[in-house]
């Protein structure tokens, strides 16, 4: 089932925490609401379970307008950060918590857990209570207890933000693997770009309590909308330049830039991811930073390699592709030239630049 | 914006009742309280001036068996408390500050008499003390009396009021921390020095709130001395007893001095409680406090961490 | 910390010489004088002096009264905690003081009121009395004034707890179809249910012991409005100190009980909910 959101604004005090939102969830999607914290994430996905109530705007499942009912109403699975498990009940009871008050008979509970609790093989420990379960058993729990009720859309809070990396990277592929399964229309918020990239179909990055862009995973972080979005997916070397006259000055480079041909200077950043960043012995065709290597770490999947220009006083980091290191093989000290791949440039002012790529 | 504004905030919506249900059970509480304690207070006053100031005062002191209950009282609370707060800082200096064997056993000793009715409390103090005790033929060889006197008297009440004191520093004591008193140590201060200038600066205000429950018990306290004391007019009846002596004789004049009595102890009641909830809040202030220079001491240290990640 | 501190701070031997031996003469040459007194006793006179049928009778009604009245106590402290809690209201904070009025409170202070609210032309006793509810001299009358007595044990054991439920637990019932009554009894009351527990075997525990008020309230008829205590005190003024001691020892016994359940349940909870 669909899920929409439509202009949807909320404050607490002077706080504006969402702020004219449009989000589309297809239905059957999975969907990744991600950003910094504070940027209002968290609140539009309590605004969409019912959890609370937005002071304009509307929220419809499919057709239905659901803007005034009640969380209790609108029949979602909903995953807290914390779990939020029932600490008084086993495993076995919190599952069947939401078909108990629906007044299933005790035979139709026990037969619809057990079949949940064997399809995420936690069967051997239902009788346990959360205390002394793992935290990835927890959060299994949590969800199963969630999708006990057959929720029409299931909204997941933080769902990997309290386990550590190891077990964060298995349930994000069981979570992938279970939605690919029950294809329910799934929301959920994290900060993590990496994992809202490895696990979502369509991901909506927020700020400030608004949207800054939504789009499939490739879109976002290949086609950065502004600046923000560019910044906070991490990783990327940032460099004030200039544009003046179809150029883009930045250091000792100079790039065209078509889209500025007016004479007077304009202040610009621009950000070069640094696998998108190449070094060389000999000076590159487009021009090309002259600059010392400081430090080289080739431990990993990629080579890091951190340069310093001393002209410009600007430090770059370059990631290499193994091989590439391997041919190269810098050394601190040596002096190397940096060409970029490609940029994006983002004038401040309009924070909508488009993007440039050479 | 501060983040718990936020929180607050938000969390608001699911756990809101039906203002029918709320303004119902918001009704039915102060009904609650209504008849069960604040009518009563009202009733005391009520009866106590029911015949006019005039005939509270000469109840109050023209009696000379009141007079004396009322200094009775005025002598047996304070010593029970002075002693109950040097058993109390004792016992929360060796309690939290540290560990040895038996500490759970003695913390449960010092609850105890919470757990004993007020009535056994003053049986087993007759049962050293009286006449036919195990120390009766001995003092009245000596020509002691402790049962029917007041050492009787100081004896019941301080055993009652024991545990007040005591509970209230623990807590406060184990929440401070020994940190400051460490470090007072660490810079040549003697055990005296330490306690005076280090500890007692940090817990006086939690002491303070021990010491008005205490008082407030010490001076209500009935059933321990009513044992103990023998009830003779003039000489052990204590004001609480002194209100049971007049209320048991039925005469219309006894009841008033009864209520006119019982409007002192009320009042004394109603300043320990406005005592109890300024006090209140400046414990708090003291946990707080404590809370505060612990986290301020800690910031270096985060500050370096982060330092050396980025 | 504890150990190095142990080390570091001075005064140890003289603040622990100082708390055990004021424990030691007030509390235990006292108890143990009881038990010496008790074991004076043969069998055959301790089994008469506590099973008489007015003892009996007295046990069964401060039992019975106790119980009750710390009943009476988990269902209006919960409401008057909850109430203080959850809600805002003009006069939130006097009525939150108000509720330790009967910690405060002289109980000869509590006990005389209330034996004149009640009678027929008192302030209360005027409404009630015409309706056939007589809480004068009587076992109600009883009652009434322990929940009186224990009405601030529940309602400050249950407050913290209150406070500190968490409100995603709420929040995840609602999510999961409950109602709120459902929430409160299946979510709510189970997580409050040791604090509950604890505030009535408080509430209890203070209602056996009880003298000072109910001596005002109670006629001291024996098998009807005697309590235990003032059986204690009746054989005690005809000089029977063995027979008052064998009763005592049984109130100790039942207060002592209720202390360790109290505390292997506060244990239990602490495991159980950790």
């Amino acid at each position: 089932m669909s899920i929409k959101v439509d202009n949807v604004t909320k404050r607490f005090g002077d706080f504006v925490a969402l702020d004219n939102v449009c989000v589309e969830a297809g239905g059957g999607a999975l969907l990744a609401l991600l950003g910094p914290s504070g940027s209002g994430k968290t609140t539009l996905l309590r605004v969409i379970a019912g959890l609370e109530a937005a002071d304009a705007g509307t929220i419809y499942y499919k057709d239905e307008n659901v803007t005034s009912q009640t969380a209790r109403e609108r029949n979602v699975g909903f995953v807290f950060q914390h779990y939020a498990l029932f600490r008084h009940m086993t495993v076995f009871e919190n599952v069947a918590f939401g078909l108990r008050v629906r007044g299933w008979s005790r035979e139709r509970i026990r037969a619809r857990v057990s079949e949940l609790l064997k399809l995420v093989r936690l069967d051997s420990i239902e009788h346990r209570y959360p205390s002394q379960l793992s935290g990835g058993q927890r959060q299994r729990v949590a969800l199963v207890r969630a999708l006990a009720i057959e929720p029409k859309v299931l909204l997941l809070d933080e769902p990997f933000g309290a386990l550590d990396a190891k077990v964060r990277q298995e349930l994000r592929q069981w979570l992938r693997r279970l939605h690919d399964e029950l294809h329910v229309t799934s929301i959920f918020v994290t900060h993590d770009q990496e994992e809202a990239f490895e696990v979502a179909d369509q991901v909506v990055v927020m700020h400030d309590g608004r949207i800054e862009q939504d789009g499939t995973p490739h879109d976002v972080f290949e086609h950065p909308a502004n600046a923000f979005v560019m910044d906070f997916l991490g990783n990327v070397n940032v460099f004030h330049g200039r544009l003046q006259n179809g150029h883009a000055h930045v250091g000792g480079l100079e790039l065209e830039y078509p889209d500025y041909p007016h004479s007077e200077a304009l202040q610009a950043k621009v950000y070069v991811r640094p696998h998108e960043l190449d070094l060389d012995y000999a000076r590159g065709a487009n021009g090309s930073l002259k600059a010392r290597v400081e430090r080289v770490n080739p431990a990993g999947s990629v080579a890091k390699v951190f340069v310093l220009s001393e002209e410009f006083g600007i430090g770059v980091h370059v990631e290499l592709s193994l091989e590439r290191y391997a041919e190269l093989n810098p050394r601190p000290g040596d002096t190397v030239y940096v060409s970029p791949r490609r940029v994006r440039v983002f004038v401040p002012a309009a924070e909508e630049g488009p993007e440039y790529v050479i | 914006m501060p983040d718990s504004q936020l929180i607050a905030a938000r969390h608001v919506s699911t756990r809101v009742d039906h203002p029918a249900v709320r303004w119902m059970l918001i009704v039915l509480a102060v009904l609650v309280v209504g008849v069960l304690i604040i009518v009563p207070v009202i009733n005391v006053f009520a009866q106590a001036f029911s015949a006019g100031w005039t005939t509270y005062w000469t109840s109050l002191l023209a009696d000379a068996d009141t007079r004396h209950s009322i200094l009775l009282t005025l002598i047996v609370a304070p010593i029970s408390v002075a002693a109950n707060v040097v058993f109390g800082v004792a016992a929360a200096w060796a309690i939290a500050r540290f560990r040895f064997p038996g500490r759970t056993l003695l913390t449960t000793l010092i609850d105890l008499p919470f757990a004993i009715s007020p009535v056994v409390a003053g049986l087993l103090i007759v049962l050293i003390f009286g006449l036919q005790g195990y120390l009766g033929p001995w003092l009245r060889e000596h020509d002691i009396k402790v049962i029917f006197a007041l050492p009787g008297l100081i004896l019941a009440t301080t055993f009652v009021t024991l545990p007040f004191v005591a509970r209230e520093l623990i807590p406060v004591m184990e929440a401070i921390g020994p940190e400051e008193e460490v470090a007072a140590v660490s810079l040549g201060a003697n055990a005296w020095q330490t306690f005076w200038h280090v500890t007692l600066p940090n817990i006086k205000w939690g002491l303070l709130y021990g010491v008005v429950l205490c008082n407030a018990r010490a001076m209500g306290e009935f059933g321990a001395v009513y044992v103990v004391s023998g009830r003779i007019d003039g000489l052990t009846c204590t004001m609480p007893l002194r209100v049971e002596k007049l209320f048991q004789q039925l005469r219309h004049d006894d009841m008033a001095g009864s209520f006119a009595l019982a409007s002192i102890l009320t009042l004394l009641a109603l300043v320990t409680l406005a005592a109890k909830v300024s006090l209140e809040r400046k414990t708090r202030g003291e946990l707080a406090e404590a809370a505060a220079t612990k986290i301020v001491g800690a910031e270096p240290l985060v500050a370096e961490t982060v330092g050396t990640s980025a | 910390m504890a150990t190095t501190s142990r080390r570091v701070l001075p005064g140890f031997t003289a603040s622990l010489s100082v708390t055990i031996l004021y424990l030691t003469v007030l509390v235990l040459i006292p108890l143990a004088a009881c038990v010496m007194k008790t074991l004076s006793l043969s069998p055959a006179e301790f089994w008469a002096a506590v099973w008489t049928r007015q003892a009996r009778a007295a046990y069964e009604f401060s039992i019975g009264a106790s119980i009750v009245s710390a009943l009476v106590n988990c269902v209006l402290g919960l409401l008057i905690a909850w109430v203080l809690v959850r809600y805002e209201f003009p006069g939130k904070r006097i009525l939150d003081s108000l509720v330790d009025i009967p910690f405060a409170l002289p109980t000869a202070v509590a006990g005389l009121v209330y034996s004149s609210l009640y009678v027929e032309r008192g302030w209360l006793g005027q409404f009630l009395v015409p309706m056939g509810i007589e809480a004068a001299y009587t076992r109600l009358g009883v009652v009434v004034v322990l929940v009186f007595i224990g009405l601030p044990f529940v309602v400050r054991a249950l407050q913290p707890v209150l406070e500190s439920l968490e409100v995603e637990a709420e929040e995840a019932a609602a999510m999961l179809g409950a109602s709120r009554w459902q929430t409160f009894r299946w979510v709510i009351v189970p997580l409050i249910l040791p604090a509950l527990v604890t505030g009535f075997s408080l509430s209890l525990a203070r209602a056996l012991g009880e003298y000072g008020s109910v001596v005002f309230v109670s006629a001291n008829r024996p098998f009807v409005d005697q309590i235990a205590p003032m059986l204690i005190v009746a054989k005690l003024e005809e000089f029977q100190y063995g027979e008052a001691t064998a009763i005592a020892v049984v109130l100790l016994i039942m207060s002592f009980a209720l202390l360790i359940a109290v505390n292997v349940l506060e244990r239990w909870s602490k495991r159980h909910y950790a």
